[in-house]
């Protein structure tokens, strides 16, 4: 019964994992395909998550840490670079 | 332009910096039996670094961590390579590697690698080569 559940849940998310990649390439701005970006790490991040609950195994947790930190910076990298224009400042701005 | 407020992101780097420090760490130690190794930890250490590069400035960073990141580079080659010629030396082929069993104070029973050695020589490299790319690109002097 678990098993059916999370292999549905596995093919939904595939699914939104698609449907953001769409985002991802036809975004007519560029805040769009950032956030396309971040959805498609929380997406893939779940989907390890379901599969090592389905695999019952504890190997895949690095790769749950490290797929959210590099999400995480990409993010704000991002962030930064539409908001100021400039990724990493030189001097304190203030 | 106006003016900047960055309380939000310097306050979750304070925390986030030291969280990603310490599983870097982790996964440095845990590479000779599961997943890791010096290059995946070298490689979230740079990560940590970056987001402090990305939080505060380079001016900010650079006084507070008054290292050289292209000499921290040059240290981990050499480091590397010495351990596998200091192999050569004791009559073993290049990059041979010895490990024991010894009994540590807190630890217990212990397996201690010489392999841990070079996987210091190459987290070493890996930090310095990727921080330094990151700063050749995003420094524009």
């Amino acid at each position: 019964m678990i098993q059916t559940i999370l292999i549905y849940s596995l093919v939904f998310l595939s699914f939104a994992i698609f449907a953001t990649i769409y985002r991802l390439i036809k975004g007519p701005t560029a805040p769009d395909r950032v956030q396309a970006l971040d959805a498609l790490g929380i997406n893939l991040l779940s989907g390890v998550a379901i599969f090592s609950v389905l695999v019952r195994s504890t190997g895949f947790f690095e790769v749950i840490l490290l797929i959210g930190i590099l999400s995480f910076i990409g993010t704000i990298a991002f962030a930064r670079y539409i908001e100021r224009g400039v990724v990493i400042e030189r001097k304190q701005s203030d | 332009m106006k003016k900047s407020n960055d309380v939000i992101i310097r306050s979750v780097t304070k925390v986030a910096v030291v969280i990603i420090l310490t599983f870097a760490i982790n996964l440095f130690i845990s590479g000779h039996h599961q997943p890791g190794g010096g290059f995946i930890g070298g490689l979230a250490f740079a990560s940590a670094l970056i987001l402090l590069f990305l939080a505060f400035d380079i001016e900010t960073v650079r006084n507070h961590i008054p290292l050289d990141f292209k000499v921290v580079a040059a240290v981990g080659v050499l480091i590397s390579v010495l351990t596998g010629v200091g192999a050569m030396l004791l009559d073993h082929p290049f990059l041979f590697q010895a490990f024991g069993y010894f009994k540590l104070p807190i630890f217990g029973k212990t397996e201690l690698a010489t392999a841990v050695l070079f996987d210091i020589g190459v987290a070493l490299a890996v930090i310095g080569t990727s921080i330094t790319i990151i700063m050749t690109i995003g420094d524009d002097r």
